[in-house]
């Protein structure tokens, strides 16, 4: 991505006190969960920046005290040809943001996989449901207090 | 009897409806008849044991008669934590794992993976690594295409296409045998380059197979694109429409099949493919049968690539020099001390990567594989996301099943092409 687009995207979020960063060259946006739709809204419908696809939406366990988890949202312009990186840092006390289903339809299951290993809430989700691991699972397997072997007991087994 | 049990099933209510028929059955009153049995909606249980499931994939269909009318995808009875199991294994562990991800081409996951770690470590391979990469990454395209145009067929009812490709598809396990030593799990690439150089006599299987390759997937073509049943099938079923399939996040074919000419290979090159001439296939309608279009097309794309591949491919190192990321070559590490402590090392602490992140993202087969990692210094990844394209793919499911038939989702399952390995991770 050139240095004009990265300044276009500047200036047209100046509202939302976003830090900008990089990921191997992509460029990255550090944003609070509070602005998230917004953010995303301008970066969607905008013609000059247009970023039309959510590829994906990553959780990621820092393991700190703080902001412990982040959601690190893909997003791809088929204009430009380019992509750029939005990282959402969340709290650890009550990991939630907004879900961005109301903006893109695909952010559904990502949401949901986001939830069931990290056991971050997105609001307004129509369904966050467990993906992978059974609905009465009760632990968030990829936080990074939960042991490589799993917890001993935590799927009930037959027992005969 | 039988009238006034008639009588109260004629409640407006369905629920009322059901505990009546509830009732009869547990009092075991087989006098109960139904008025109109197609009026009931019906929900199917598809999987995840079934063979047109390609996997262990589940579906729950809702149906109208035999008219789709909802259909919930289950996932998650391949999930082995693979994401889990990255952090705990060192860069060069990881390799075998990305073999298991998409099974179908498991060579061109170890590109992929690879590459993003090369990445992360800023380490540039060597332009006849590059070129024998390019080269596994189109042998694995066909070899997952093969797969999927063999078993939409067998989904319809054609057997002999997918026994023609599994032919085909055998000959390039050959090919794999001479190239990696391995048949299916090859674990080909190293960070840095690749495990060994590749032979003469796997460069020799290469130029036959893409020789009679065209030959033999004309014969298959021929007995299934003038089958009316295969037509009559796949036209405009399963439609997808390009405004949807971008709100999705859809990649690969899929999303080539609506009219969108998103390639990886030519928006952002990689590895070589700036050097090369090729085409992206591109149709409009978004059915089942324009997504059986674009592999056929692409298979095409992949043995021209192939042949430029071969005729360009350079004399010089296949690896990375740098010792302190590659691993040394085995005869060496027995007899040298220099080679010895490298690999000590490497084995013992890792790559030990620069704190911080990549992506890197490459067109696979089904779309855009990537792989995010994101390093705290250490010789393990702190967390590394595999963006698989299956996983998004199948997400379109309940867009494409509505208001189709029942016998169709088995065509369609076939047209999307999912692999659970790597759906579920």
């Amino acid at each position: 991505m050139n240095q004009e687009r990265i300044d276009l995207i500047k200036l047209k979020l100046t509202d939302f006190n976003i830090v900008f960063t990089d990921i191997t060259g992509t460029p990255a946006i550090n944003a609070n969960p509070k602005y998230i739709i917004n953010i995303c809204k301008i970066l969607k419908t905008d013609p000059d920046i247009s970023f039309e696809m959510l590829l994906d939406e990553m959780g990621v366990d820092n393991f700190k005290k703080g902001i412990r988890f982040e959601v690190v949202c893909s997003l791809y312009s088929l204009k430009f040809k380019d992509r750029i990186f939005i990282k959402v840092l969340l709290d650890d006390k009550n990991p939630e943001m907004p879900s961005l289903t109301i903006l893109w339809k695909g952010a559904d299951w990502y949401e949901r996989e986001a939830y069931d290993m990290f056991g971050i809430k997105f609001t307004g989700h129509p369904d966050l449901r467990r993906i992978y691991m059974p609905e009465d699972y009760e632990h968030f397997p990829m936080r990074k207090d939960f042991p490589l072997l799993g917890i001993p007991d935590s799927i009930q087994l037959p027992n005969k | 009897m039988h009238n006034t049990v008639f009588e109260k099933l004629k409640s407006d209510d369905p629920d009322i409806r059901k505990s009546k028929i509830l009732e009869a059955l547990e009092s075991e009153d087989l006098s109960v008849s139904f008025d109109d049995a197609l009026e009931n909606e019906m929900v199917l249980n598809m999987g995840p044991q079934h063979p047109a499931t390609h996997g262990v994939l589940r579906l729950l269909v809702s149906l109208d008669g035999e008219t789709i009318k909802k259909v919930v995808p289950d996932l998650g009875y391949l999930h082995r934590g693979y994401e889990k199991l990255a952090e705990a294994t060192s860069f060069h562990e990881y390799i075998p794992h990305t073999d298991r991800l998409d099974y179908l081409q498991p060579i061109a996951n170890n590109v992929a993976y690879t590459m993003a770690v090369e990445k992360l470590i800023k380490l540039e391979i060597p332009e006849r690594g590059k070129y024998i990469r390019t080269i596994c990454s189109e042998l694995g395209r066909i070899q997952s295409h093969l797969i999927a145009f063999g078993t939409m067929v067998m989904d319809i009812g054609a057997l002999t296409p997918f026994l023609w490709a599994m032919r085909e598809r055998e000959k390039i396990l050959d090919i794999y045998d001479i190239m990696t030593g391995v048949r299916f799990t090859t674990s080909y690439t190293r960070i840095g380059g690749v495990a060994q150089d590749i032979p003469d006599a796997a460069i020799a299987g290469i130029k036959k197979f893409i020789d009679e390759f065209p030959k033999y997937l004309r014969e298959m073509r021929d007995i299934v694109e003038r089958n009316k049943i295969f037509i009559v099938r796949t036209e405009g079923i399963g439609i997808i429409s390009k405004e949807d399939a971008i709100d999705y996040g859809i990649t690969g074919p899929i999303l080539r099949a609506t009219g969108v000419p998103r390639d990886l290979r030519k928006d952002e090159p990689y590895l070589i493919y700036d050097k090369l001439d090729f085409d992206i296939a591109v149709l409009e309608d978004g059915d089942s049968l324009s997504r059986y279009y674009i592999r056929i097309e692409e298979m095409i794309q992949s043995v021209r690539i192939l042949h430029q591949c071969l005729d360009k491919l350079p004399k010089g190192p296949y690896n990375s020099g740098n010792p302190k990321k590659v691993l040394p070559k085995k005869e060496r590490v027995y007899t040298k001390m220099e080679e010895l402590i490298h690999d000590f090392m490497l084995i013992n602490f890792g790559v030990n990567p620069p704190v911080g992140e990549s992506y890197s993202a490459v067109e696979s087969s089904k779309g855009e594989l990537g792989f995010y990692i994101k390093s705290d210094g250490r010789g393990n990844p702190f967390r590394l996301k595999i963006h698989s394209p299956s996983f998004c793919n199948l997400q379109i499911l309940p867009v494409l099943m509505k208001d189709c038939m029942i016998s169709d989702v088995v065509v369609i399952i076939g047209s999307v092409d999912p692999v659970m390995g790597e759906a579920d991770k």
